[in-house]
């Protein structure tokens, strides 16, 4: 399934873990659960040793993966192996991206990642201007190239990043780096607003832990929401906790309909006219 | 030089979307105000390190070094400059620069506190309120800067995540920039990061060269026929370098910590030095593409060096390019050749080195012949700073110059 596909059929419930966290068995496990959940793509983070979008909540998440021996050849066959049919989009900073292989640049990482099945990207360091040839490389191979637009995106450079994103475009809710927040920032709907033109899927992420923020994101007009550390701190809870993978995997689900439901819930609660085809 | 941001392949702006803006903004910034003077931001700024930093420094005679080597070595010495080091240089430029900016907060990074304390003192000279994110072994290992920074009315704020360094000190830094970057400037302390950090440091440190290569003509007639600084991020490398770059006759040398060894540990993604520039490979860190001890994956890895000033696992993307092109040869000293040349400058010239500086000096100890005959070292800091530390490596070493040291061990 592409991830044009994942965003046609009502509001996308798009959820982030990083891969091998805190192992590679329950990590499956818990991909696994999210789709069971209602997830309707999985963005699947390759961790780095300098994560420097992350809160701390996905930097010890990172950190506990890295431990695990998390490493991009062992991310490729992570998602061979993960039983799932939505779509997987591989987040990640871009010096892994740029190593990987024998040659010079992106091509090999794209390459592989095709090959495994990923549908698209997202690479927080790496800007608009720096992503040309990651832009091919995707083109090459058939791949989507996920862009974040900040708060403070505006003008020219909103342009410059919408001619070069695909699959959907990723809106930050807030300044900062990842976390949950017991409220969810009013800068959203500006933002979404100024997206308003452009005819690509805008997904919410930044700050959402609860099916009442997926709602109200969704009723704002967000045609998807991104949620990443909420669920990460379920899985940091049971790790510490000595849960079994089994019992992280249900709590997982049990919070992934939540903001599924709210999410479709957000949709009916749209005034008329915001009411998007 | 360089106007967007790229030295051949190296350079760049790999930061988040949510930075783009504070570095356009910052771009223009530099542009006015640094490269074309307006509203006499750079004759304010040269002022202030008149007045305020104690330049220009002296270039001057090693008499007894001179003697020992059968040639002309003269030192630059920055370690004069107030706060003891160069890193005032870039530190009043961008404290100063963020309020020509209409900035209202200050943060930056620190590894030994060199920067830290830098910043902390232009902060405190030009009134503005700075917090510096330091790893928490570094607090623990540095508690002398910890409390000078804390003198001088800034805030540290300790980093626990990772293993508490440097490099995560600097990506503590920029999630603060990515929070606020609206009213905050990030002060980074060396030719690292997005454009235009490298280039901008570099001109708030070329007054190195600038004054360097005038002194060497008043004094000397001539060029230096080689500049040799020690390179860590690179920041009074490419000070010292910068006015030289044109400048034929002259070799420069970049002298980076060799640490241990120049063997890397992958598995333990452990590089047991700070050679970079030496044994690095192309990647992408903090911003800008340059070289970096990285592993096969691209995980960067551990850096080490007996100064934690070199201990960092990138280097200017202006530097690195250097290198390749053969402007600037790259070499390297190891932890135990550093700390004799910090004993030798001590006893022979009444200057204690910086453990940084020290390793320029072990350089010129093992290979002044092939460096014609008239030599200039940058003195980048003064040793103060690193007396414990020196106490302590001194000890687990034989070194057959050192004082005697059990008189200074009680403690081990």
């Amino acid at each position: 399934m592409s991830l044009a596909d994942a965003f046609a059929d009502g509001p996308a419930f798009v959820p982030y873990l990083v891969a091998g966290d805190p192992d590679y068995e329950s990590s499956l496990e818990y991909v696994e659960a999210l789709e069971r959940g209602g997830a309707d793509v999985i963005e699947l983070g390759l961790p780095f040793s300098e994560p420097i979008a992350e809160g701390p909540t996905i930097q010890n998440a990172i950190v506990r993966a890295l431990e695990g021996g998390m490493t991009p050849e062992r991310y490729f066959e992570f998602v061979e192996d993960l039983d799932v049919s939505i779509p997987v989009v591989c987040m990640t900073y871009y010096n892994l991206i740029y190593r990987y292989g024998d040659a010079e640049g992106p091509r090999p990482f794209v390459q592989k990642a095709a090959e495994v099945g990923i549908e698209g990207f997202v690479v927080p360091d790496l800007p608009a201007e720096e992503a040309d040839p990651l832009r091919e490389a995707c083109d090459e191979f058939g791949l989507d190239l996920v862009f974040i637009v900040a708060p403070t995106t505006r003008g020219d450079r909103l342009d410059r990043i919408m001619q070069q994103v695909s699959g959907y475009v990723y809106v930050q809710a807030r300044l900062g780096t990842t976390g949950a927040k017991s409220n969810v920032s009013d800068q959203t709907g500006s933002s979404l607003d100024r997206l308003s033109d452009y005819d690509v899927p805008k997904a919410v992420g930044f700050g959402i832990s609860s099916g009442e923020h997926a709602e109200r994101i969704v009723r704002g007009g967000a045609d998807g929401i991104i949620v990443g550390s909420a669920l990460v701190d379920i899985v940091a809870q049971g790790y510490e906790d000595g849960d079994s993978a089994k019992t992280t995997a249900e709590r997982l689900e049990t919070l992934a309909r939540e903001l599924k439901s709210g999410a479709v819930d957000g949709v009916s609660q749209r005034p008329p006219h915001s009411e998007r085809t | 030089m360089s106007v967007d941001g790229k030295f051949g392949d190296y350079g760049g702006q790999y930061v988040p979307e949510a930075l783009m803006p504070a570095i356009e903004e910052l771009e223009d910034a530099y542009e006015r105000y640094v490269l074309n003077n307006e509203d006499g931001f750079m004759d304010e700024f040269r002022a202030r390190l008149r007045d305020f930093g104690g330049r220009p420094t002296p270039l001057q005679r090693a008499d007894r070094l001179s003697e020992r080597y059968d040639r002309e070595v003269y030192l630059k010495r920055e370690d004069l400059v107030h706060g003891g080091a160069h890193k005032l240089n870039n530190a009043l430029g961008q404290v100063l620069l963020a309020k020509y900016m209409g900035k209202d907060r200050i943060i930056a990074e620190t590894g030994a506190g060199q920067h830290g304390t830098a910043t902390a003192m232009a902060c405190a000279h030009l009134d503005m309120p700075c917090e510096v994110y330091m790893g928490e072994r570094d607090i623990n290992r540095q508690r002398p800067n910890v409390f000078r920074m804390k003198l001088n009315g800034s805030e540290v704020n300790p980093v626990t995540v990772g293993r508490g360094t440097l490099k995560e000190a600097i990506s503590e830094t920029m999630r603060d920039w990515a929070t606020n970057v609206e009213d905050t400037h990030y002060v980074i302390g060396s030719v690292v990061g997005p454009h235009p950090f490298p280039s901008m440091v570099r001109d708030f440190q070329s007054v190195i060269s600038e004054e360097a290569r005038t002194q060497a003509r008043e004094k000397m007639g001539r060029l230096p026929d080689a500049v040799l600084a020690c390179a860590g991020g690179g920041s009074n490398t490419m000070g010292a370098f910068a006015e030289f770059v044109e400048d034929d006759e002259t070799e420069l040398y970049a002298v980076e910590a060799g640490g241990s060894t120049l063997d890397v540990d992958e598995g333990a993604g452990v590089a047991p030095n700070s050679a970079s520039l030496t044994t690095g490979s192309e990647g992408v860190l903090h911003g800008a593409r340059t070289r970096l001890l990285q592993d096969h994956d691209g995980q960067i890895m551990e850096s080490h060096s007996i100064s934690s000033g070199l201990d960092y696992a990138g280097v200017g993307p202006e530097l690195a390019h250097l290198v390749d092109t053969g402007r600037v040869t790259a070499v390297n000293v190891d932890d135990d050749d550093a700390l004799t040349a910090f004993h030798r400058l001590s006893q022979l010239e009444g200057i204690i080195p910086a453990l940084e500086s020290a390793h320029a000096f072990g350089y010129l100890e093992e290979h002044s012949e092939e460096l014609g005959e008239f030599v200039v070292v940058n003195l980048s800091g003064r040793g103060d700073k690193d007396l414990e530390s020196a106490i302590e490596e001194t000890y687990e070493r034989d070194i057959d110059i050192a004082p005697n040291m059990d008189e200074f061990t009680g403690g081990l």
